[in-house]
Formats: structure tokens, C-alpha cells, sequence
């Protein structure tokens, strides 16, 4: 990869060039107000699952019809595609058979191996995999890009913390891995700063899309006096839908998920990926070098919070709304010591602090002080 | 011979009427059939890269669906080839994490083997339970297919789990130089020529030898093949054993030519995916081969339906629904065509 700008084939700007004097030909019979010659960006997207999941595959679905509205941007995906070698099949049939120039492999255990392999094989596409993995040494037209979406799951903690008033939380998680347990500490530490006796009961369903489980741990949480409900699988629609009928409240996760619960839901921590997708197709339209690394939280538009519901009161919203204005300035410091686990060892001591950016809190396996359940799932 | 044709006119037919029926879906649901089928072309057998798309998607197929109609013969509806891949997977990425570093073509073989051995064990299960406890072959299958994937789940998230795996829990690799690779130049990989021996060895087994003879009489009537003092609980157990051996072999290679490690993604159903080519290839292991292909191909050509024409990905679900549909119901004409009758002379 001698050339600095990976993104654009040879083909397009040959094409590009032909359309500029084409135009310019075309200035002599008195057409002159085209202004630059049109060229497409063709990208693909890739999901795990069913675009209309109400979850982390419909939050890319929404994030590809956005981009697919500039009128110089061709967008393409496919649901329901495995993390096996019909990903790179996939792949390989979008660069071939649509002329991709840019794919979104959105789902975690797309990148290794599937990009990783593939990527060398075709220089002039960019393979930009949703999950921030990227590293130096990896494959120069490989790139990552992730949210920090935990900042919003602290402002829904905070909602959480106030409206409850059974002091009790309830988190219905896929399965113990670092991101999700960030997501669990978050809400927990949020909703504790309200009022520190609260606790979050969390229940690990062992796989991303496990409905039934997750419908049984929602409806045995209300059993229990649990008053809000949250989650992270990938889709919250069963949560959501099973909290709305058990008459307790509830906070989205991925999508905005309100209308699925029109009474109970307060608010919820949502991907933006619209505004990325289309950066991304901007940087490939002027040329401009791809980061291999694109990462961000609230400040930089990348994941927002769902707007307030009906139950929310004008308490929680000012409060929501205070400690969003900095983490809007990156002034917000979710992990300063002193902060124990739940087993009662310190895992932060008194006086350091990691800001958000932080790689130690990649590796986070531990559960904060307050949450009832356990790592092992 | 008419016998040999009805063999083929039959399934033929039943395509022709699977593929009209399709093109009436889809020109409900708003697009031209023709158009969509001639993109279910392309995309599945347009060009050598659509055929290599569709290879490697038949290839897995082969293996599971020999889960299904190896016991199909002799009387047992078994639906356990994700259970059965899943558990040759693991354990063939267990040994292979073990004995990496040795001579990979030894490292291969023993994966090779311990994938049989334990998808072949596990389907054996399934077969004892049947002719010693009058278990529900079928139901005890379903069941021990999430049995094999809560095991799989547990393992490489507790004690096979590679801590580099942080946000796909995955066991630890089997390492580079054990990895079975492509033919040649081509990007399909070894598991299409694992897939066609196995297909091509279990139709000999079955068809052309005394102990396939004796699997077909005990399918066929149960009654008069202990009568004739067959060893049915003897051949239910090798049955289900090379049943479960083949789909063992699939998870092996899903691991040793795809993963490289064992992890979730085993669990991708391809085990779900065999019972349907079992049915439509009639049990026949050597119609499994093409039946495979020719799912593999509606597999590949899906997603282009999908960024051609906005179609959902259930538009694929639909075509295979609607192939099974039609072919099981062309079971009944079999026999019954006056075409395909011997002439009986009438001198």
C-alpha cells in the first residue's frame, strides 16, 4: 500500500476524471451549473442479527439508512450473517458483486479471524469492524471504531436511582465480559450516588439473544420488588416489554425503546451511529485518511441518551441533565477511588482515578460495591 | 430403469413446482421473479467466485445432514446433528490445544478422530437411550443439542477460556500450523472434499453391503428383522455412531478450518440446517451431496437478494420452507406415476 489514500480504486477516479471532462464538454453546449463530477461511496453493512431487533443490530440498520440518504452514497447490508466463514463469504460477495469500497462488519466475532484474513486479500477496501479491537500491526486498511456507552447508562443509573422506590435495581445481562460489566458498575455507581443503599441484582442469561431467559429473569425481578429494569443483550425488546407489563419501570439499551413500554419507560443509552457512518463516508468522498481508531462518548456524538419518559420527574431530569453537561465538557470521572468491589476488596484505592479513555478499565472483571451476583454468571 | 428415472423426474419436478411457487411470493411481496431468480443465479452459481460461496456453504451441510438420514434407514428420526457438531468441535479443539506443537499432520488426524469419536459417541447416547429405555429418539436429540451447547458455553467461558478472548469468550487456539487449508488456489477449504468422501463412503456402507442390507430391514420392519435374528440393538448403536461420527467431523472441522479455536459460533446451526437436506435428498447419502450444494447456493445467493432487491433475509427461509414442503409431498407419488411403471407386456 504505497498509495496514501486507500479508499478510492483506481476505476473511480478514472471515472471521476472521465466525469470532469465529460462536464467540461458538456460547458460548451450551455450546461455549466454541474459542479463537481458525482461520485459514489458503496458501502456495506453486516449484522449479526435481524435489522429490526429493537437492539444493537437495528442501531446499525439505523445508522446505514441515514448514510443512505446522501444522494452520493450507496448503502447495502445483510441481517442474520453467522461469525463463521459465511462472514467472509459475505464480504467477499459485496466487494465482488456490489463494488464495495468501505464495509461495516458490525458484530464482535466478526474481527478475528474473518477480517483479520480477509483484509490483506483486498487492499483497496477499507474494513472499519464496530468494537474498537483495532492495533497497531493489524492490517493497514483495517480499522475500529466503539463508544463509550457507558456514560449514558450512568445518566439512566441516575434516573434509575431516583424514581426507584424499592431501592432495588435489576440488570439482565448477556454474558461476564468487560463491557458489560462496565455497563452494570455505571448504572450501579449512578443510581448509589442518589441514594447509597440501592443495590442492582444482575442476572446472566450465557448468550446475547436468549428471549425466553430473559423473560423469565425480568418477571422473577419484579417478583423480588425489583422496580427498574435495564439490560444488556442484544435485544432489550423482551425486557422492556416484560417490565411494561409488570407495572415497574424500565431504561432501554442499543435503540430508543420507548414505544415499547409508553408508561414505564424513563430513558435509555443509544448508539448514534448515523453521525459516524456518514463522517466515515465524508473522509471517503474528500479523501481524507481513515483513522484506524475512532472512539468517543457523548461528547463526540457517538452514543446519546433516549429522550426522558412520561414517569420521569423534574428532580431526576435536573440532576440527569447536570452531570450530562460534564460529561459533555470531560470533566465526568466515573472510576476515582476509593471504590470496592462486592466482595468488599478495595479494586480502586483512594486517590487514583481512571479517566474514561483508560485501557486498564478494558479489562474490567469485577462487580462494584452493591451489585448482587457474581463474574462466574 | 424407469425406476432409476422416477429417481430424478420426481425431485425435478418438485423443484420446477417449489421455484414457480416461490416467484409467486415474491412477486407478492413486490419485486419482478424473474429478475429474483435469475439473482438467486448469480449469486449462487453466476461466476467461480459464486461457486466457491456456495461450496463452502454446502460443505458443513454434507456432514450434519448425515446426522439425520444415516438413522433416518433404520427407523429413527434424529435431530441432534447441532449437539453432535457442537460436542466433535470441542473436543477436537481440546486435543488439538493439547498436542499443538507436535507434527501438525499428526495433530490433524487425532482432531479428525476425536471429532468422529465424540460426535459418534454422542449420538450413540441417543441410540442406547431408544433400544434399552424406549427413550423418544427425537425428543432426547432436541434435548442434548442445548445440553452440548450449555457445556460448550461453560467451557470456554470457565475453564478453557483464553483470556485473550475478553469479549468473545473463546478456548485458546489450536495454532496456525494445524489448520487445514484451502484447495489450492481456490478459497474453499478441505472440509468440501472431508464432506464428499464422507457422503460417498456411507452410500457404499449403506447401499452396497450386507450391514447397510441389514439397516434398511430393521427401518423397514422391525418386527421381521429380529425374526430373522438381525442384532438390532447392535446395529442401532453403529448407526447412530456414524451418524453422529460425520456431524463430529463437521464440528472438527468448523474448528481446524474455520474458528481455529472452539467458541459460540459452533453453535451457527448447521445441524439445524442438515435435517432439512436429509429430507429433501430422501436419505440417500449420495443425493445429500448435491441437495447440500444447492442449499449452499440459496444460502449464498441470500444476501444478495437482500442488497438487491431490500428482500429480509427470511426470503431465503421462505424458498427453503417451501422446497421442503413440496418435496415431501412428492413423496406420495411415488409408485404411483404410470410413466414410470415397468411395460408388463401384455402378450
Amino acid at each position: 500500500m504505497s498509495n496514501e489514500k486507500p479508499n478510492i480504486s483506481r476505476r473511480n477516479l478514472l471515472k471521476g476524471v472521465a466525469a470532469a471532462g465529460a462536464v467540461g464538454a458538456m460547458g460548451g453546449f450551455g450546461i455549466s451549473s454541474v459542479l463537481a463530477a458525482p461520485k459514489t461511496v458503496n458501502m456495506g453493512f453486516i449484522y449479526v442479527g435481524p435489522r429490526d431487533d429493537y437492539g444493537y443490530n437495528q442501531s446499525h440498520f439505523e445508522g446505514k439508512s441515514a448514510v443512505a440518504k446522501l444522494d452520493w452514497v450507496k448503502a447495502f447490508d445483510e441481517e442474520n450473517v453467522p461469525e463463521t466463514i459465511e462472514v467472509v463469504k459475505t464480504m467477499e460477495s459485496m466487494i465482488n458483486l456490489n463494488g464495495a469500497q468501505v464495509l461495516f462488519p458490525t458484530s464482535f466475532g466478526y474481527f478475528n479471524p474473518f477480517i483479520l484474513e480477509t483484509a490483506p486479500k483486498y487492499p483497496d477496501v477499507m474494513f472499519l469492524h464496530c468494537g474498537g479491537l483495532w492495533k497497531e500491526g493489524y492490517p493497514k486498511n483495517v480499522g475500529s471504531y466503539f463508544g463509550y456507552i457507558d456514560e449514558p447508562v450512568y445518566l439512566s443509573g441516575l434516573v434509575a436511582g431516583h424514581m426507584s422506590k424499592t431501592g432495588k435495581l435489576g440488570f439482565i445481562a448477556a454474558i461476564p465480559i468487560p463491557q458489560v460489566l462496565r455497563n452494570i458498575n455505571n448504572f450501579t455507581m449512578a443510581a448509589r450516588s442518589v441514594n447509597p443503599k440501592i443495590t442492582t441484582q444482575v442476572v446472566f442469561t450465557g448468550g446475547w439473544s436468549n428471549p425466553v431467559k430473559e423473560a423469565e429473569a425480568a418477571n422473577s425481578m419484579a417478583d423480588q420488588g425489583i422496580d427498574v429494569l435495564t439490560c444488556h443483550v442484544d435485544s432489550p425488546k423482551v425486557v422492556i416489554q416484560t417490565a411494561e407489563k409488570r407495572g415497574i419501570y424500565s431504561c432501554g439499551y442499543h435503540t430508543n425503546q420507548s414505544v415499547l413500554a409508553p408508561k414505564g419507560f424513563l430513558t435509555g443509552a443509544e448508539w448514534n451511529w448515523g453521525k459516524v457512518y456518514k463522517d466515515y463516508a465524508e473522509m471517503i468522498k474528500t479523501g481524507k485518511k481513515i483513522p484506524n481508531l475512532i472512539r468517543g462518548g457523548l461528547k463526540e456524538g457517538i452514543v446519546k441518551s433516549s429522550p426522558y419518559g412520561k414517569a420521569v420527574t423534574a428532580k431526576a431530569k435536573t440532576h440527569a441533565d447536570a452531570v450530562r453537561k460534564k460529561f459533555m465538557k470531560g470533566e465526568m470521572i466515573v472510576y476515582k477511588g476509593p471504590i470496592k468491589d462486592n466482595t468488599g476488596k478495595v479494586v480502586i484505592p483512594k486517590g487514583k482515578s481512571y479517566a474514561q479513555t483508560d485501557i486498564w478499565l478494558e479489562s474490567m472483571n469485577w462487580l462494584v460495591e452493591g451489585v448482587i451476583g457474581t463474574t462466574k454468571g | 430403469m424407469p425406476k432409476l428415472l422416477e429417481s430424478f423426474a420426481i425431485p425435478a419436478a418438485a423443484l420446477l413446482v417449489s421455484v414457480i411457487l416461490f416467484g409467486i411470493f415474491v412477486m407478492i411481496a413486490g419485486t419482478n421473479p424473474i429478475e429474483v431468480m435469475h439473482s438467486v443465479y448469480i449469486g449462487a452459481f453466476g461466476s467461480w467466485f459464486s461457486w466457491q460461496n456456495t461450496l463452502v456453504r454446502a460443505s458443513p451441510l454434507m456432514l450434519t445432514a448425515l446426522c439425520t438420514a444415516i438413522p433416518a434407514r433404520i427407523g429413527l428420526i434424529n435431530i441432534g446433528g447441532e449437539g453432535a457438531l457442537v460436542m466433535g468441535g470441542l473436543c477436537a479443539a481440546i486435543v488439538g490445544i493439547q498436542l499443538n506443537g507436535l507434527s501438525p499432520m499428526f495433530v490433524i488426524v487425532s482432531m479428525v478422530l476425536t471429532g468422529i469419536l465424540a460426535g459418534g459417541l454422542w449420538v450413540l447416547a441417543i441410540g442406547a437411550f431408544k433400544y434399552y429405555r424406549n427413550v423418544n429418539e427425537t425428543i432426547s436429540s432436541l434435548l442434548l443439542n442445548y445440553i452440548a451447547i450449555a457445556v460448550l458455553n461453560f467451557l470456554v467461558v470457565g475453564p478453557l477460556h483464553d483470556p485473550a478472548s475478553m469479549n468473545k469468550p473463546s478456548t485458546y487456539p489450536i495454532g496456525k500450523a494445524n489448520m487445514i487449508g484451502d484447495i489450492g488456489n481456490s478459497s474453499i477449504h478441505y472440509g468440501l472434499i472431508f464432506g464428499i468422501t464422507t457422503c460417498v463412503i456411507l452410500w457404499f456402507a449403506m447401499r452396497r453391503t450386507t450391514y447397510g442390507f441389514a439397516v434398511d430391514m430393521v427401518g423397514g420392519n422391525l418386527r421381521a428383522a429380529q425374526l430373522s435374528g438381525l442384532a438390532v440393538g447392535k446395529l442401532i448403536l453403529v448407526t447412530c455412531f456414524l451418524a453422529g461420527g460425520a456431524a463430529g467431523l463437521a464440528g472438527m472441522l468448523e474448528v481446524a478450518a474455520v474458528q481455529g479455536n472452539a467458541n459460540t459460533s459452533l453453535n451457527a446451526g448447521y445441524g439445524y440446517a442438515g435435517i432439512l437436506v436429509a429430507f429433501i435428498a430422501r436419505h440417500n447419502p449420495l443425493a445429500v451431496i448435491p441437495v447440500a450444494i444447492l442449499l449452499g447456493g440459496i444460502h449464498a445467493s441470500g444476501g444478495f437478494l437482500q442488497r438487491q432487491f431490500n428482500l429480509p433475509d427470511a426470503t431465503t427461509l421462505v424458498f427453503q420452507g417451501i422446497i421442503f414442503i413440496v418435496i415431501l409431498a412428492s413423496e406420495a407419488f411415488y409408485g404411483r406415476l404410470r410413466w414410470f411403471k415397468p411395460r408388463v407386456s401384455t402378450a
